[in-house]
């Protein structure tokens, strides 16, 4: 079955690699992504605001437009997915948001929140399923110690996201399973990287994201994987380094035997 | 009226909050702010509105959500701090990032999102 991708602006240009194999690696499992046409950038950070509507706005085109196809919209980056989410719980619960979206977009069809978002990791552990990736991994990463970091965006509010718990995660530990290598639990799995103060406040994002290495490293793990390209940089560029840093679809491209294709 | 201003933003009713101190104790920018998540909380109730919008603290709110997550009576602080945040930078030449600034802090790494997010952030 195909899914309508929404792939964000990073993924089209620095975090290149967290498409180009997330890709890959969905053709061969058999749930090929499809990018729907004409999105937007979602805006990276999701809206806080209860007065903005513009803001707003291309997460529900491209929310929108999915639900003619199928009704899943399905996103790789952590920003994307935390965004697009709440706002299509906005555009569900609340009245004012919806009412004021709808208006200004014109729809053919007034939007009510029904497409349902999902993450890639949802798709591999609800739809797929790990003992099925499992099955299909030729190149399991033996003997690996990796760290899943999780960060922020992916679990809270976790009442708006439902995407795991959001104090003791473990789906990407299990997807550390499921491609053979081994998961090591460190205490700042679910810590915020710095985020977006990175570039204003550069000495402070390096401080948060210094502090998760060191707990990683320490826990003994020898890598780190991401979902987002924005904690890839911080946990990479703002940091000594001591610790590499992968995208999980890379791993899973590997795990999968899909590297040596690699253009 | 500001904190009318704020209420409309937020959403957020101040009043709920039990003074717990979860918030605070899960902040990861704790020791950035002056005033602390249930400390922010607790002056805008009491309409000391004008002194949260000159602390340096409302830029380093990491929008992380612990607080949310963990607060026991849905309060949900980082609303609050955004509230104050964007009253301070909807006024007319008060954006606390400019378009003049970006080139010197670019980096060929940095990827879309941190100039994205930091502009919705930081600028009105
Ligand atoms: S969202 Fe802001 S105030 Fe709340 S815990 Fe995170 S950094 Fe602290
Ligand atoms: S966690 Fe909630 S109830 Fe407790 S002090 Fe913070 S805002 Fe108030």
């Amino acid at each position: 079955m195909t899914y309508p991708y929404f792939p964000g602006c990073t993924l089209k240009t620095k975090g290149a690699e967290l498409d180009a194999c997330g890709r890959k690696a969905a053709e061969a499992l058999g749930f090929p992504l499809e990018e729907i046409p004409d999105w937007q950038c979602c805006g990276a950070v999701y809206p806080l605001a209860k007065d903005e509507i513009a803001t707003r706005l291309s997460s529900v085109r491209a929310l929108a437009a999915s639900r003619e196809q199928g009704g899943k919209l399905v996103t790789l980056c952590s920003a994307c997915y935390h965004v697009l989410k709440r706002v299509n719980g906005d555009m569900r619960n609340d009245d004012d948001i919806r009412r004021k979206v709808n208006n200004y977009l014109e729809l053919e069809l007034p939007y009510f929140g029904e497409t349902k978002v999902l993450h890639y990791l949802e798709v591999l552990r609800d739809t797929v399923g790990w003992d099925e990736l499992k099955k299909k991994v030729t190149k399991p990463l033996t003997g690996r110690k990796i760290g899943a970091y999780y960060g922020c965006l992916l679990l809270r509010p976790s009442r708006e996201l439902g995407f795991d718990d959001p104090e003791n995660p473990s789906i990407i530990e299990d997807f550390i399973r499921a491609i053979g290598a081994e998961p090591v639990i460190y205490a700042m799995r679910n810590e915020c990287c710095g985020g977006y103060t990175t570039m204003e406040n550069n000495t402070y994002a390096a401080k948060q994201a210094q502090k998760i290495v060191d707990n990683a490293r320490n826990c003994g793990a020898e890598m780190l994987i991401t979902a987002c390209p924005l904690c890839m940089y911080n946990l990479t560029k703002n940091t000594d380094g001591s610790v590499p840093v992968k995208y999980f679809t890379e791993l899973l491209a590997e795990a999968l035997g899909l590297e040596e294709q690699n253009g | 009226m500001l904190m009318d201003t704020i209420a409309a933003i937020s959403g957020v009713n101040p009043r709920k909050c039990m003074r717990c101190g979860k918030c605070s104790g899960s902040c990861p920018a704790y020791d950035e702010m002056e005033y602390h998540p249930h400390q922010f909380v607790s002056m805008v109730e009491s309409g000391r509105i004008e002194e949260l919008m000159a602390s340096k603290g409302i830029y380093t709110c990491l929008s992380c959500f612990a607080c949310i997550e963990r607060c026991p009576r849905s309060v949900e602080p980082a609303r609050l701090i955004e509230a104050v945040r964007l009253a301070v930078i909807r006024q007319q030449g008060k954006n606390h990032l400019t378009p003049e600034q970006i080139p010197q802090l670019l980096d060929e790494d940095l990827p879309q999102q941190a100039i994205t997010s930091a502009f919705r952030k930081y600028k009105r």
